[in-house]
């Protein structure tokens, strides 16, 4: 009994997403599959869940092959998919979440639906108001109202993808211990992830994937740097902390309000020079984003000053920042960084320094490929955005950053990244670094924060909540002060 | 290439689709479809009729490609070049001179009245709020209000307001046409409707503000982030579209019509749009696709003189070409080439 799958392939035009994957998972087990981003996992999960049809291979569930042509389909034979962003309905409320997609006649009884919710909840051990918004449910309880939902629905197979992404350590060794008893009441739970820690911690048995391929199958315990091998086909070295010497102050924040929903900076003074790297540590929403957008002119502050190489940019437009030299890199890649439909060589036009009025296309794909070079963006000139992998994307991004940057605001530059390409987000940041450009940036990474920043601003409820120079702390202090709690 | 085998399939399907239609009403369909060709290409007069018709559509279906690869549904087509007509019609009232002074003056009035009216529609979205498809919307049925006015009121015909039009105009205000085989050849509003959809191909092609339309139309939010100012992009493409649509408004003023008359934008705006959407927002294929679209409209003429079918058999027939090959591109989007649709891999 389980779910297995025998060579499965899909492609995407000349990308061999999937080539040839099988496997063989037994009910019950906690199952992790691994794998650098472009490995060919995502697209696998969303084979197994219907999203998308193989182009060959079939999976077998508990000795039955499946005709998966929808995630209707899916659920119907008990695959269900947690995706990284939960499925959920915000301007509804739990209930009309939880009864949303479930067969059964035109009317809803609710009262019955919600005898089915607090049964099945109380089951798995969670609490529901029923009547509340799914907008006011923080991202861990949306996935546990997913899950409830997917149970209710009669999931034998639970697939999550990167499901840590954005929650609470409390939130997150719930989440593990649901996981934990799913997975003993006979469930096949399948995480996905590429935190290795995170494998390591809960999984019974782990599948890798590299380039389309199952290239290791084990049951754990796996020392992390045998999984990292098989990842990557390489080990990387952490490189050392080279401090240099800061130069005079390029931002500075000097008591400083910003409001933005409930987020409420207040009084801020914050300065960062030349050379020096800020972190932005705390919880999604915490207020991190609140202030690069301040920064980067998205936002006016309502009252103090804010100032970068000395001139204040209280009232100043977004362009104008830019004209200052502040460059600002949102998380949302594709929404807010790059434009599908357009190609690598097309961006680069966009953001070149050249303005005359007709383009040479000859020069422009020749400009493209020597930054496909130097960034080593796996891609074309003529690759639009939305066909590069998560990493390949942030590399454009990278190489689309004018010269002459006085500022970066960066937020969660390696987010979703694999440990290779976040490794080289870094070494070409830290490049800035040395050139003098200031830099700022927000993880949910405790280890990007320590090792790449000088000084770590913790934001805890919408509200700068500490400051640490980076070798006053070390990771647990950090844990603590994102819980709102100071170490004592 | 975007218009491929599944378009070829659908127009296909289309055409049976036309034929069964032309049984169920009663009418041999072969005949009636050789009368749709003999209708427009028949005669020189037939073809002078059709190009006549043709220079409108175009200039039309050019702006709405500046304006769609902006992101936007210019649904105020129509009332641009209504309101370019208006404008036109003005100049030609009312200036004095020589043919060769009325001709650019015209073109330059119907431009601005059509910029004008776009813009209002941009303004309307870009600070206003207004979606533009509501705002072109109002603004159309304004136009088609404002054009009724001054045929029945300030610009009646003499002696008796009459809704066939205004007066004619004097013969310096009509757009010179060239003889030669026995009938008169829309030359210049070819030349400006062909013109304008080179024009357009080349600014979305091979210009920094054409990409930068593009991106605007495809992602605001991260063309903002990039430094473009997007309102301004949108403003833009408006412009264009309208001043186009405006100049097809003259075209229809002092080319067709000679005067002004209450349907004077032909409908040719929201045909434009289906033509864009047939080629697929691009500029290369409007040329051919418009031609076939005026085609049936002049040639179905003849199937109300010689068959006693309605004449509104070619926009039954032009509307199902448009929702076939819709359905075809869908189709083809789902199936195999779904990565093509979503990545299109170079």
């Amino acid at each position: 009994m389980g779910l297995a799958t025998h060579d499965i392939r899909k492609h995407f035009g000349t990308i061999r997403a999937n080539d040839g994957i099988s496997f063989t998972i037994e009910s019950g087990s906690l199952h992790g599959i691994l794998g650098e981003n472009g490995a060919g996992k995502s697209t696998l999960m969303k084979i197994l869940s219907g999203f998308y049809e193989a182009d060959s291979g079939e999976v077998d569930l508990d000795g039955e092959t499946l005709d998966l042509r929808s995630p209707a389909d899916a659920i119907k034979v008990g695959i269900g998919m947690l995706h990284q962003d939960p499925l959920v309905f915000l301007p509804f409320t739990v209930l009309d979440n939880f009864v949303l997609g479930s067969p059964g006649p035109q009317r809803l009884d609710r009262s019955d639906a919600r005898a089915e919710l607090e049964r099945v909840s109380g089951e798995l051990g969670f609490r529901f108001d029923s009547e509340r918004l799914a907008r006011d449910l923080t991202v861990g309880e949306r996935q546990q109202l997913e899950i409830t939902r997917l149970m209710w629905l009669g999931a034998k197979v639970l697939i999550f993808d990167e499901p840590t992404t954005g929650i609470s350590a409390t939130q997150r060794d719930q989440l593990f211990l649901t996981l934990r008893s799913l997975a003993e009441n006979g469930l096949i739970v399948l995480f996905v992830s590429h935190k290795l820690e995170e494998v390591e911690e809960l999984c019974d048995s782990v599948t890798v994937i590299r380039q389309g391929k199952v290239v290791f199958e084990a049951a754990m315990p796996i020392t992390s740097e045998v999984l990292v091998e098989k990842m990557f086909g390489k080990v990387f070295v952490e490189e050392d902390r080279d401090p240099a010497p800061f130069g005079a102050p390029v931002l500075e924040l000097s008591r400083v309000t910003i409001e933005e929903g409930t987020t409420h900076i207040e009084d801020l003074s914050l300065s960062c020079a030349a050379g020096e790297v800020v972190g932005l540590a705390g919880l999604e929403g915490s207020g991190q984003r609140t202030l690069l957008r301040a920064c980067a002119g998205l936002l006016a502050p309502s009252s103090g000053l804010l100032s970068v190489d000395g001139n204040n940019l209280n009232k100043a437009s977004y362009r104008d920042h830019l004209a200052a030299g502040v460059h600002y890199l949102p998380a949302g890649r594709l929404e807010e960084g790059l434009v599908e439909g357009i190609s690598i060589a097309e961006h680069l036009v966009l953001t070149s320094e050249d303005t005359g009025f007709f383009i040479n296309w000859d020069a422009a794909d020749e400009a493209a490929r020597q930054e496909i070079d130097d960034y080593s963006i796996k891609g074309r000139p003529s690759s639009p955005a939305e066909a590069l992998s998560g990493g390949n994307q942030q590399r454009l991004l990278l190489a689309m950053i004018p010269d002459e940057v006085r500022l970066l605001l960066l937020e969660h530059p390696t987010r979703g990244l694999d440990v290779g390409s976040a490794a080289y987000v870094w070494q070409r940041l830290l490049e800035r670094r040395s050139d003098g450009t200031s830099i700022v940036f927000s993880s949910a990474d405790l280890d990007e924060l320590l090792r790449y920043s000088d000084r770590i601003v913790v934001f805890f409820a919408g509200d700068v909540f500490a400051m640490r120079n980076v070798g006053e702390t070390d990771g647990e202090e950090l844990g603590h002060l994102i819980g709102g709690k100071v170490r004592g | 290439m975007r218009v491929a085998a599944p378009t070829l399939v659908a127009l296909s399907v289309a055409l049976a689709f036309g034929v069964v239609l032309l049984i169920l009403a009663g009418a041999p369909p072969f005949e009636a479809l050789w009368l749709l060709v003999l209708g427009s290409f028949g005669s020189a007069s037939k073809m002078a009729a059709t190009l006549l018709a043709w220079s409108p559509l175009l200039l039309a279906s050019a702006g709405l490609v500046i304006t769609f690869s902006a992101g936007l549904w210019n649904i105020g087509v129509e009332g641009q070049i209504v309101v370019g007509a208006i404008v036109a019609t003005w100049v030609a009232r009312s200036l004095p001179g020589p043919v060769w002074v009325i001709l650019p003056a015209t073109i330059i009035a119907g431009a601005i009245g059509g910029l004008i009216w776009a813009l209002l529609a941009g303004v309307l979205k870009t600070y206003g709020g207004v979606h533009e498809i509501f705002g072109g919307l109002g603004l159309d049925f304004v136009a088609a209000g404002l054009v009724v006015y001054l045929v029945l009121g300030p610009w009646q015909r003499t002696g008796q307001a009459s809704t066939s039009g205004t007066n004619i105009f004097r013969e310096e205000a009509w757009m010179p046409e060239f003889e030669t085989f026995g009938t008169a050849w829309p030359v210049i509003p070819v030349a400006l409707g062909l013109v304008s959809v080179f024009a357009v191909w080349l600014l979305l092609r091979g210009t920094r503000f054409g990409l930068r339309l593009k991106a605007v139309g495809r992602n605001p939010q991260s063309s903002f982030l990039l430094g473009i100012p997007t309102n301004r992009y949108m403003l833009g493409a408006f412009a264009i579209g309208g001043a186009l649509a405006g100049i097809a408004g003259t075209v229809q003023v002092t080319a067709f019509h000679h005067k002004l008359v209450p349907a004077i934008s032909g409908g040719y705006g929201f045909l434009g749009i289906l033509v864009v959407l047939l080629a697929g927002f691009s500029a290369v294929w409007i040329a051919p696709i418009a031609l076939f679209f005026v085609a049936i409209s002049v040639g179905s003429t003849q199937l109300d003189l010689r068959l006693g079918l309605d004449s509104a058999f070619g926009g039954v027939f032009q509307g199902i070409i448009v929702l076939f090959v819709m359905i075809g591109g869908a189709w083809s989007a789902s199936r195999g080439s779904f990565s093509q649709a979503v990545r299109e891999e170079p």
